[in-house]
Order: C-alpha cells, then structure tokens, then sequence
C-alpha cells in the first residue's frame, strides 16, 4: 500500500515520529507557558531541565538501580527540588526588573547545566532501555507500532490534558490564574502569592523532567538533547501564541505533525520547517495562532 | 569637562592604545577581540539604546562571513569589497529579520529573532558553498585595494582596527544623534514615543539594520583574519556570547561593549586548555552573576563608582 506515493509504513511511521515530537513540544511549551503565565519569566533552562530530568532517569538506572517507572516520579521530584531553590535564591530577585533579565538568567543556569553534564559525560551520549513492560510492538497491518512509541504519545497526552484541567477547570487553578492577572489583590486575599511563585516554577520544571524520563529511551540521553530542542519549542511558542494552555498543547501536537510529514515528503527541509512556518504566521498574524494579545 | 572634550579624549585614548598595542601583545589575539568588540557595539546600539533584545546576531555575524569568504575565496573578490559586501548582507538580512521580529516585543522578539536566526544556522548546514560540518577553509587575506600585502599580521592589525574605529565611531555618532536620542525614548517609554509622533516601528528597524550591517562587517572581518568561517560563528551559541560580553562590560554605555570583549576573549585563550570544556560553565556562570549582582556592568559600575549617572539598558524602571 503506498499513500501518495510513499510506502504506507514508512509515512505512518514519520507521522508517529512527529506525533512524539510534538507530544515532547507540547509539554515543554505547556511548561513554558505556565511559567511564564505567572512568573513573567522565559524558562530558557527548560531544556535544561528536560536533560536534567532524562540524566536523573539514567544514573538512577545504572547507578543505582531504580528503573523506569520509579524514574518517572523521582526525576521531576528532584528536578523539580532544585528548581525551588534556584526560584528562591535567584529568580525571586528578578521579577520587578525587565523579563529580559529572567531570560538571561535562566540562559546562564542552562550554559551551566549543559556544561558540567558534557564533563560527566561527554557528548556522545548514553542509551537507556526500554522498560520491559513496554518492550516489542504490534503490527497494525499498514505499520508496525512500537509499543514504547504509543506510551509516549498517551502518556504526554494524559500530562497535558491533567495540567490543563487543573488551570481551567480547578478552583487552584483559578487562584492561579486570577494571580497572574492580580497578583497584588490575590494576596490580599490570604494566598501565599510567593509560595504560589515558587510552586509554579517547581511544577514547570518537573513537567520538563518528566518528559526528559519519557525521551530518555527513545532519544540518546546526551547534554545537548535541551539545547537542541528548546530553541524549536521557543519557535512552537512564537507560532501558537502562549496565549492558551490548549493552544500550548494543540500548536505543538500539530507542529510534530507537519515536521513529521517533511520527513517524508522533502527531508532536507524537516530540519528547517517549523522556523518557516513560524516566519509565514507571523508575517500573517504576529500575535500567533492562538496569541491573546497583539 | 565638557561633552565633547570626553569624546575626544575617548577616541584619541583608543587610538593610542590600539596604535601601541600590536607591539606588545600577539596581533591576532588582538585582532580576535577588535571583531568581537565590534560585534558586541553593534549589539549594544541595539539593546543597549533601543532596548531589543536580539538572540540571533550570529546570523549576521556568521552569515556575513560565509559571504565574504565565499566572494574573496571563490570569486577573488579584493578584501575591501568582500568586507562592504559582507556589511551589506548584514544589513539585507537584517532588514528582511528586522521587519519580522520587530512585530513582537520583548521577549517574544528575541525568541523570533532566535527561530531567525536558527533558519540560518540550517541553511549553512546544507548550502554547497559553506563546507557543512568543516566549515569554509583558506579564505585568503588578500591585498588591500591590491596594494597591501595583508598575510603579514601587523598590516592586518591595522586594517581591522581602522574598520574597528570607523564602525565604533559611526555607533557613537548613531547614539548623540537626534535618531538616537529617539531610540532612548523608546527605550524608556514606548507609549510615550509613539505619543509624541515618532513611527516607532520605523526607528527600531533603522536600529536592527544599522545593528545587524555592523555586526555583519564583524563577522566579515573575523573570517578574513582567521581565513576560516564555521557553523560556530552562526551558531546560537555565537549569541549567547554576545549578549554576555554586552552584558559583563555594561549595557548602553559605549565602551561597555568594549571592555565585555577584552575580558571574554582574553578569559577563552586563557582558559581554553587549562580547563577544556568548563569554559561553558564558566560562562554561564558569568552570565548568572552579572545578572545577579552587576547589572550595570563593569564599564557601568565604574561610572557608577565615579558618580556619574548609569546608562540603564532596558533595566529596572
């Protein structure tokens, strides 16, 4: 069976290709917006942390023993515990001053992490098993499906849709939303806005952790692995907006997407794809695809 | 003293300076700062004066010196035109970035002009011309207006701390000029600018392109210098330099820019093989503490120190 001319399994298999990446863009744009929603602060170590988080996962395996599923909770645990602390002792200083200095900050701290994982580790990077339970696959007849590659999506997928009913549909995330509007006015109404600064950052962090586990066996786990990523998430963000959760989520799905397609149709450009489409929305709607304000 | 005695006191010092300096230190060590110190003023005017933050002036930098290199290796272009070619492309793309990203603001703008700039790191990945991976080799130095033999390092000292001081130059005449003086104003206040009439989109374009000419004519002079232009020179990485040398030498102050170059470039050849692949912790280390601690730079704190008034970037109003 061929689909445009492309045998099917080859186009299937690029089109779960860039449903995963998306599934990682999503996240790591939902994480940026969260932050950035309340902390008015460009997370330019969430690669960082996404590495971080896929290292956290590795050495756990082969240091210590503690497999996957546990990784999945520990890593955006710790993760998550160092992003309270640098919250606490530096971000916290910044917020009064011009977001550039939150982007420059944070562009520092991920230099710093990048750095002293390629002393550890190198560049070459290290690969990570897939989890038993997860191991094989099924051959759905037009392709064969990685049974790993299917919990990537589902899994990211359950993330994201739980983080955005927790913002639109939960009385806290009401509380957090009306801090980012009134920060001023919600602490007069008793709530922590501080603790609240601090927490959202912390969940930020581990969201990226989290998906730094889940990439872990599918992606070499290597210091670059952030860096290379975040800076196509930050085009994510420019093309959907971050004027919505679900805007976060459905411009990153959708953006795997069209990468994933490229693959197929006109490799050589997959590289550059989302950077162009990022130019054609902005020279048609500078506020994004879904971009509250001009 | 007056304005304008400081001003030339500033400029005879540099060229006291840069005239004695070949004789004491290594040419090409000193070469290597000049491209950065220019690179690093022309993104000053942009952030420093016009508070924009751009994440991607390496694609000037860098693009501009695959082209030189590609019109003087390939096409036997003399240096002269291979730089004011390299210049022009700098301020083409610019123009073509400029009127994309200047849309958006704040941090949205740097983040386009990042995606920007990643376009262009691609395209010299793939393009024949640029060498992919090895980068483009045995750009020669040439003659200069074929006179000058520049393969010897003193004369090409020269050359490029001429061009040094006329781009430095032009910045310090950008700055004290009505344009500039516009450029702060909506730097400090945009509302406010676009209030008093000024087409703010028009001037924060004239900013970017005058911004990225200069930093493509940095990026040209450093190709012929080294005869080598690489992916590391349009690389993100390459950005992050430059903000950082801003940064530690003192946003919107003229010489900031300067000084954040000599103290980078000097700490890369000093630490480059005690402590390998540090360098980058170092880095960012650096970037943590400025913004931290020293925001206003050294050049600033120094100004600061002396009384004066600091030249805020687009800091704490």
């Amino acid at each position: 069976m061929e689909i445009f001319g492309i045998p099917s399994p080859a186009f299937f298999g690029q089109l779960l290709l860039g449903l995963i990446n998306g599934s990682f863009y999503a996240i790591l744009s939902l994480g940026l917006a969260i932050i950035f929603g309340l902390l008015n602060i460009i997370n330019f170590a969430h690669g960082a942390q996404y590495m971080v988080g896929a290292f956290v996962a590795w050495m756990a395996l082969t240091w210590l023993g503690i497999g996957y599923w546990w990784s999945l909770i520990l890593s955006p645990l710790a993760v998550g515990a160092v992003a309270v602390v640098i919250e606490r002792t530096m971000l916290r200083h910044l917020y009064k001053l011009d977001h550039l200095y939150g982007l420059l900050l944070t562009f520092g701290l991920a230099l710093v992490a990048e750095g002293v994982f390629k002393n550890y580790f190198g560049v070459s990077g290290s690969s990570y098993e897939v989890p038993e339970l997860l191991q094989g696959g099924i051959n759905l007849g037009f392709m064969y499906l990685p049974i790993y590659r299917a919990w990537v999506v589902v899994a990211a997928m359950a993330v994201c849709f739980s983080a955005w009913y927790a913002i639109e549909r939960t009385s806290l995330g009401a509380t957090l939303r009306a801090a980012t509007q009134r920060p001023d006015l919600v602490q007069a109404l008793g709530i922590n806005v501080p603790v609240l600064l601090t927490a959202t950052y912390a969940v930020g962090a581990a969201l990226a952790a989290f998906a730094g586990v889940l990439a872990a066996p599918i992606m070499q786990v290597n210091p670059v692995m952030g860096s290379n990523l975040i800076i196509v998430v930050f085009a994510v963000v420019v093309i959907g907006g971050m004027g919505s959760i679900l805007g976060s989520i459905l411009t990153g799905l959708g953006l795997g997407v069209v990468e994933g397609l490229t693959k197929v149709f006109y490799p050589e450009a997959s590289a550059v794809v989302i950077f162009v489409v990022m130019v054609l929305v902005l020279l048609v709607k500078p506020a994004g695809l879904f971009g509250k304000q001009a | 003293m007056t304005e304008r005695q400081r001003t030339l006191w500033m400029f005879g010092g540099l060229i006291v300076v840069g005239c004695i300096a070949p004789f004491v230190l290594y040419p090409t060590f000193l070469m290597k700062v000049l491209c950065f110190a220019l690179f690093a003023c022309a993104f000053n005017l942009l952030l420093g004066f016009a508070g924009l933050l751009s994440f991607g002036h390496a694609a000037f930098f860098g693009g501009s010196a695959y082209i030189t290199g590609y019109l003087c290796r390939d096409l036997g272009l003399s240096p002269e035109l291979g730089l004011l070619a390299g210049a022009a492309f700098g301020g083409v793309l610019g123009a073509l970035f400029g009127m994309l990203a200047i849309r958006r603001e704040g941090i949205y703008f740097a983040m386009i002009t990042l995606g920007l700039a990643q376009l262009v790191y691609f395209v010299a990945v793939q393009m024949p011309f640029t060498g992919g991976e090895d980068g483009m080799q045995g750009i020669p130095r040439g003659k200069l207006f074929g006179l000058v033999d520049m393969s010897d390092n003193i004369a090409m000292y020269f050359f490029v701390f001429a061009v040094f001081m006329g781009g430095f130059w032009l910045i310090h005449r950008t700055i004290h000029s009505p344009f500039g003086q516009i450029l702060k104003a909506i730097r400090d206040n945009e509302p406010r600018a676009t209030s008093l009439g000024y087409d703010v989109a028009r001037f924060k374009l004239l900013a970017f392109v005058i911004s990225a000419s200069l930093a493509g004519l940095a990026g040209s002079m450093k190709s012929l210098v080294f005869q080598l232009a690489s992916l590391a020179d349009v690389h993100w990485h390459t950005s992050g330099q430059v903000v950082l040398m801003t940064l530690l030498g003192g946003l919107g102050t003229i010489l900031g820019p300067v000084a954040g170059a000599i103290t980078i470039v000097s700490l890369e050849d000093l630490l480059a093989d005690k402590v390998g692949s540090w360098v980058t912790v170092i880095m960012g280390a650096i970037f943590v503490i400025c913004v931290l601690l020293f925001r206003r730079g050294v050049v600033g704190e120094i100004g600061a120190l002396f009384g004066k008034k600091p030249a805020a970037g687009p800091a704490g109003h």
